[in-house]
């Protein structure tokens, strides 16, 4: 528990350093956009800092919303995430609905599944740590479990 | 002095410690080169685990070597108002016994369990000598899951050693008592007191123990044991003092014979009697509790019967080695062939050979017989003696490249000498009274002999004085070279009677970090907050309570009337490895909780009083756990204030 602490000093040194962070993943070119110098800053690609930092690190393809997918998502939600979560008000965490149009399906799992890193290095997960002050943690699930998740939180988004 | 003054000495006292630090003192204690081979880097892990019994704590304590440094404690025959254990209703019937709740026990031998004569990290088993008992823990989860009571012993001490493949843990009793218990003259001890030899099977699969059959032995004080491995597999060894068969003043009347007993026992012989019918069941009433980590509930039963053979009813079970004098420990080197006997008012240490004795038993050189028990001559089992072993030799480890490191508890030092010739080579002094001492896989087929670890009784100016009592202290000892260098003092909790260590690489693969709340079937837990709730039936109220970063649910609850039972049944609802909550509540009679992630825990309040109580985590879980908190308000008997929580 203390060493929670010491990440949020961590976290902490890391946002006073990270103007002077110089590692970059992304391309040296000249004609940076705006997009690519804040991940540079940040030592983010391009792709991570639109989709976030973690196993998906690669675009997936969505469908129409399956039902069935969502159900189960909605079980695993209620296991798993509305301790911290609510859909219209804040609670521990950010509230949710709406959240498939604000972040993109990878970011989404991305932060379900990488949490820890996404608040230490994603300057959007960052931000949401020092507003909410409470680490998000991961909740021991498997990648399709944060596919279904996704279904649910796209199928509240359209409510 | 004055402060240059000082600053002088300071800095002349560091440059005196400089120069005798580099004039070539390798290995002497206080040195840079003994403080470099017990340093571990911050953020790095030590090499090994030692498992110390806590004695008269009634538990176990986990030491990294070679750093000395305190992980854990881990309750098991006592309290532990810590987290709870033992107070909670999940936890209270490991502690139950046929004589009621016992709530501490005095804890010797931890033994890990092996796979092929090597310790495989599965489980520890203890000891509770005081009212006979043997616990398991689990080495994945570091938690007592099961704990047996040995009927028709008293002062379990032989225990709880192992076989070479965990197939049977055994349990022999220092005191002899009547069997079954009467109410006799003490006087009577030759003619109605007896002692037990007790083997416990031990399930594969899950480690489940129950006690296969017990044998009846002469009364004499039964005192420590060693399996047999190798070639003396289906062997184990028990030795035993007072075969005088004293009663009083055992200090003059139980050393009086020259020589004692190993006494031998063929355990394969003893399935074969019991598959023949030969055992007898006795009514004896015992507890086996047993802790399940999906309820996270322990449950108490009551076992009736117990199947005892009695030697004079199956020739070949046991044979008596005679030993000299009152011997104490016995250990079976690496190879299976040497038992070793730790003669504790012995002049020499005598080493038995078990294919000596195999072809002595077939030759049928007996000299006596006691019990039914032919004794064996010692001149035709005997492999040879340690001469000047130090005074007091207690017991002996192996290292695996030829040597054996005996413990001497008068003389106060550990004796090294090889196996074979017998001849001691080295020795070293230990600060003070050593009683056991430990080399990692010392007592298995494959020693990892690094360091000894010697455990102490006495500490007399060894540390910083706290009163009429002193810690007790295990003391950290390099065997690598030719020559025993010490290398550390560290204190310990309790008496730590023994130890065993095992590599940290082998425990580390099979850790569990949390439990799985998919698997959650405490009766009173919870899978997700919104099943949080308050039942109240009669004066029972259960409330159905979650735990997160950084709330409970319900945190309100109102409605609770003097002379109600409140049970808080809280289920952590945490997924992540290191975070548990802790609970109490003001007032509470019992103790606080700590619920690890995944699992459920219950608190039992009886408030006394009218008003507001506020309870709170007391497990510091993240920058909001100040905020964690709720309360309870405690109405009058005769109030209509209804039931309300959120």
């Amino acid at each position: 528990m203390k060493n929670k602490i010491f990440v949020i000093i961590l976290i902490s040194t890391i946002l006073i350093n990270c103007g002077e962070n110089k590692d970059s993943n992304s391309s040296t070119g000249s004609n940076n956009s705006a997009k690519e110098k804040l991940a540079q800053k940040f030592g983010l690609t391009l792709y991570e800092l639109e989709n976030g930092v973690g196993p998906i690190k690669e675009k997936i393809t969505l469908g129409e919303i399956s039902k069935s997918l969502a159900d189960d998502g909605k079980k695993l939600f209620e296991e798993k995430c509305m301790q911290c979560h609510k859909m219209d008000e804040r609670y521990t965490g950010p509230a949710l609905r709406g959240v498939t149009e604000r972040r993109t399906p990878e970011y989404i799992m991305n932060m379900i599944l990488n949490p820890e890193e996404m608040t230490k290095r994603h300057p959007e997960a960052k931000k949401l740590l020092g507003i909410h002050a409470n680490q998000m943690t991961f909740q021991n699930v498997t990648q399709d479990n944060a596919r279904a998740l996704l279904e649910y939180l796209r199928m509240e988004s359209s409510h | 002095m004055s402060t240059k003054q000082k600053a002088r000495f300071i800095i002349s006292i560091f440059f005196i410690a400089l120069i005798y630090s580099c004039s070539g003192n390798n290995g002497k204690p206080g040195t840079s080169d003994a403080a470099e081979k017990v340093y571990v880097a911050p953020g790095e892990y030590d090499e090994f685990y030692a498992f110390m019994s806590g004695g008269f704590s009634g538990q176990i304590t986990v030491y990294g070597l070679p750093s000395g440094r305190l992980f854990k404690i881990i309750p098991i025959f006592a309290q532990h108002p810590e987290n709870g254990y033992g107070y909670t209703p999940e936890t209270k019937p490991m502690l139950q016994t046929s004589y009621g709740e016992i709530p501490w026990d005095d804890a010797h031998h931890p033994e890990l369990s092996q796979t092929d004569g090597t310790p495989d990290g599965r489980w520890i088993f203890i000891n509770a000598n005081n009212t006979p008992r043997v616990a398991r823990v689990n080495l994945s989860t570091f938690e007592t899951e099961e704990i047996i009571e040995i009927p028709n012993s008293a002062g379990n001490h032989g225990s709880p050693f192992i076989t070479m493949n965990t197939e049977y843990v055994v349990a022999s009793t220092r005191f002899s008592v009547p069997i079954p218990q009467k109410d006799v003259p003490i006087s009577s001890y030759k003619e109605n007191f007896k002692g037990t030899i007790s083997f416990i099977k031990v399930n594969p699969e899950n480690g489940r123990m129950n006690i296969e059959f017990q044998i009846l032995v002469p009364g004499f004080n039964y005192d420590l044991a060693h399996a047999g491995k190798g070639p003396s597999h289906g062997w184990a060894f028990f030795t035993s003092y007072n075969s005088e068969q004293a009663n009083t003043l055992l200090e003059i009347n139980a050393s009086q014979n020259d020589k004692d007993f190993i006494a031998a026992i063929n355990w394969k012989k003893a399935e074969e009697y019991i598959k023949e019918g030969k055992g007898k069941k006795y009514n004896s009433e015992y507890y086996h509790n047993i802790y399940n980590d999906e309820t996270h509930t322990a449950t108490s039963n009551v076992e009736k019967e117990i199947l005892v053979l009695d030697p004079k009813d199956c020739p070949g079970l046991i044979y008596y080695l005679p030993t000299p004098k009152s011997p104490h420990g016995v250990d079976v080197d690496p190879s299976g062939e040497y038992i070793v006997a730790g003669g504790k008012l012995a002049t020499v240490i005598p080493v038995h050979s078990f294919s000596k004795m195999i072809k002595a038993i077939e030759n049928k050189e007996f000299i006596s017989e006691i019990f039914g028990i032919p004794v064996l001559k010692y001149e035709s089992v005997i492999a040879g003696e340690v001469e000047d072993p130090g005074l007091g030799p207690l017991h002996t480890e192996f290292d695996g490249n030829g040597y054996a490191y005996t413990s001497a508890f008068i003389s106060s030092e550990i004796v090294k000498w090889k196996l074979g010739t017998w001849e001691v080579v080295d020795r070293i002094p230990t600060y003070y009274s050593i009683g056991h001492l430990m080399i990692p896989g010392g007592d298995s087929k494959t020693p990892f002999g690094k360091y000894v670890v010697a455990l102490n009784k006495i500490t007399k100016d060894r540390y910083l004085p706290t009163g009429p009592e002193l810690c007790q202290s295990a003391q950290l000892i390099d065997i690598s070279g030719d020559k025993m260098k010490l290398l550390l003092d560290f204190p310990t909790i309790g008496e730590p009677h023994y130890a065993q260590g095992i590599p940290a690489e082998i425990l580390m693969k099979g850790q569990k970090k949390i439990y799985e709340l998919g698997k959650n079937n405490h009766k009173y837990g919870l899978r997700s907050e919104k099943d949080a709730k308050v039942e109240k039936n009669g004066n029972d109220v259960h409330i159905y309570m979650s735990t997160t970063r950084t709330h409970f649910k319900p945190d309100n609850i109102e409605g609770i009337k003097i002379g109600d039972k409140v049970y808080f049944h809280i289920t952590n609802l945490e997924q992540d490895w290191d975070i548990p909550h802790g609970f109490a509540v003001k007032g509470m009679n019992t103790a606080e909780l700590l619920i690890m992630p995944g699992q459920t825990r219950t608190a039992i309040w009886e408030p006394k009083s009218e008003g507001v109580y506020p309870f709170y985590c007391t497990d510091f879980c993240s920058a909001l756990h100040q905020e964690m908190q709720g309360y309870v308000r405690v109405s009058a008997k005769n109030s209509s204030n209804e039931l309300k929580y959120n």
